[in-house]
């Protein structure tokens, strides 16, 4: 049986930033409960010590020479925000007022 | 007046150069297509009518006056909402991205752009790229074209639909873990997912990085590789980007040869499971490969098995933190909710808002993947079965040059027959998905039709990374091999869509 639980999928919602209904937590608990009971295969799939794999094809250190390129404008780069001012993005208050 | 819609990418590139016919007639036919279908097919979330003949107009200008036009100039094609462009909306399937307009064209579009291909539009995908149906998508299913009660595969069945349905002579799709092959292999259609790196993922609106992978959507081997020549090559945009140039394909494609070639049949990805006439005509097509002097042997891939389940933890944990950029603060969408709103309440109700389920299901499935405590037992232990399997495939690339395997396990399906049951249809990638996890390049070609349902069939053939050629070689000999035995090509012996769709109408 899953360790999958409704409190589980709330935390997990509330971490990946997606509000749930009631009726959704029901619903993702039952679904993510078979699915992960499906993917713990896993677990028991590697014996002994086997390094992981991050990257199919191995690559480290892209750099590129450190010269200025062509960039968006600040006016592109805030075409598409839901809400804009004085050259900045604008959002609603970071903090709770209590 | 002629009909060179049907026509290859091939045969049109030469009678666009030939002045037979000119971009704007060709474009304009299929835009005609388009106009008469895709309201039936919903194979194009947008089309770019306008943007399309303006292009065409310049290439047949140019033309006249003698200038020299790369190869392509003028051959329309179609491009996967999940590819940004400036001209044209770019939603990957989703509410949250409704009438979102990049400020940058996809390095891919761009070189569609630079070879004056005229864009025809977006094509319809599983929301995020996430599905194997098209059914995930929030502007709705796409429909098969060859029985339009039935899926045309995921994520891309949106490209597969155009290409097979005559909408377009190419498109644009991506792969992550079979979204260009699965619907290719539903659709009579060939795919290919290149070697991680040889296409550039820049404005490719990311999905599980370590997967992802732009690739050609064709109607004949030939026509993929001509496309992936286009499209492939370093591009300093995206820093998992080969340095190395590959082959190039469609030389691979004219040495119809596969005397001498060892062919490797996976074990674990024949028989059970598989339909029947999947089978058959998967055995049918290794006969005739042998019986045209390719070597056949059988290789053992024990850690396949856990391909699925490693590939729904590390592709779930990478989304979840690809898709957090969906923050309601930089583009897309924005839902305040009553009362006193902050940022986070913002973010949470636009995100449930904007969100389908099986994103949701995935981001939250990703999250519990990374979260400390199950961490070394999830997210670690599929990074290792990840090893294995490139493991296997070293092991059986020392014995065969290519690996072959059906597509996938079944034909189509008919829509909503899998949409409430997650693992059905995670499984449909069972034969797909090892490439992806290993960066190695896979082709699928249509190689008939299952007897039970009438249904088109794939296969699909494996090479090791960079070796793409090896793919286009085998397939286009395959190819010819099957389409003299038919008098005919795959799609010549599938339904007419105008008679299909007038039944539904």
């Amino acid at each position: 049986m899953s360790e999958i639980t409704p409190d589980l999928v709330r935390h997990l919602a509330g971490l990946a930033r997606i509000q749930v209904t009631d009726e959704e937590v029901a619903s993702l608990t039952a679904e993510l409960g078979l699915i992960v009971d499906s993917v713990a295969t896993v677990k028991a799939a590697v014996e002994g010590d086997v390094p992981a794999t991050s990257h199919p094809i191995p690559m480290a250190n892209v750099f590129r020479e450190d010269i200025v390129e062509k960039s968006l404008t600040q006016e592109q780069a805030l075409s598409s925000a839901p809400d804009s001012a004085d050259g900045r993005f604008r959002v609603h208050a970071i903090l709770d007022e209590e | 007046m002629t009909d060179y819609t049907r026509k290859s990418a091939t045969e049109l590139v030469a009678l666009l150069q030939a002045g037979t016919v000119t971009s704007v007639e060709l474009t304009q036919q299929f835009l005609d297509r388009i106009d008469a279908f895709n309201g039936v097919v919903n194979a194009y979330l947008h089309v770019s009518a306008e943007s399309a003949l303006a292009t065409a107009a310049e290439v047949d200008r140019r033309r006249a006056s003698g200038e020299a036009l790369p190869k392509l100039a003028g051959l329309p094609i179609a491009v996967k909402d999940n590819l940004t462009t400036t001209d044209a909306p770019t939603t990957a399937g989703s509410k949250m991205l409704e009438g979102y307009v990049a400020a940058y064209d996809a390095t891919v579009v761009k070189k569609l752009r630079d070879n004056l291909m005229p864009i025809l539009g977006k094509t319809n995908l599983d929301e995020f790229a996430m599905g194997s149906s098209t059914e995930n998508s929030a502007f709705g299913p796409t429909r098969n074209t060859w029985s339009l009660d039935r899926i045309p595969g995921g994520s891309g069945g949106g490209s597969a639909a155009a290409v097979g349905g005559y909408l377009a002579p190419l498109a644009i799709g991506s792969d992550t873990g079979g979204s260009i092959r699965f619907p290719a292999s539903m659709t009579g259609t060939v795919g290919t997912k290149p070697t991680y790196g040889a296409v550039s993922r820049y404005g490719l609106i990311a999905l599980a990085s370590s997967l992802d992978q732009i690739g050609p959507v064709a109607r004949s081997v030939a026509d993929a590789a001509l496309l992936q020549d286009v499209i492939a090559g370093h591009d300093p945009h995206d820093s998992t980007s080969l340095p190395n140039a590959l082959d190039n394909m469609l030389a691979a494609t004219e040495n119809k040869s596969v005397a001498g070639l060892r062919i490797g049949v996976i074990k674990q990805l024949t028989g059970e499971g598989f339909q029947a006439g999947v089978q058959q005509r998967f055995d049918e097509s290794i006969e005739a490969l042998k019986a045209a002097g390719a070597q056949i042997v059988e290789v053992d891939c024990p850690s396949f098995e856990y391909a699925v389940a490693a590939y729904y933890l590390i592709l779930p944990a990478e989304a979840s933190s690809n898709l957090a950029k969906f923050d309601s603060v930089r583009f897309g969408l924005r839902v305040t909710p009553e009362g006193s709103p902050t940022i986070e309440r913002v973010m949470a109700a636009t995100r449930e808002a904007g969100f389908g389920p099986e994103v949701k299901r995935r981001i939250i499935l990703g999250t519990y993947a990374l979260s400390s405590g199950y961490y070394d037992a999830y997210y670690g232990s599929a990074q290792k079965v990840r090893t294995l399997i490139q493991r296997d495939f070293a092991k059986a690339f020392e014995v065969a040059d290519v690996l072959v395997s059906p597509t996938a396990p079944t034909t189509a399906f008919k829509l909503g027959e899998k949409v409430s049951d997650p693992i059905a249809m995670y499984l449909n990638d069972i034969a797909t998905i090892p490439a992806n996890l290993a960066g190695v390049p896979g082709i699928s070609l249509p190689i008939g039709v299952a007897p039970e349902d009438g249904l088109p069939v794939g296969i699909q053939f494996l090479a090791p990374a960079m070796e793409d050629a090896r793919l286009y070689q085998v397939g286009a000999a395959l190819e010819e091999i099957l389409e003299q035995k038919w008098g005919k090509t795959m799609l010549e012996t599938g339904p007419d869509l105008a008679t299909l769709v007038s039944e539904v109408k």
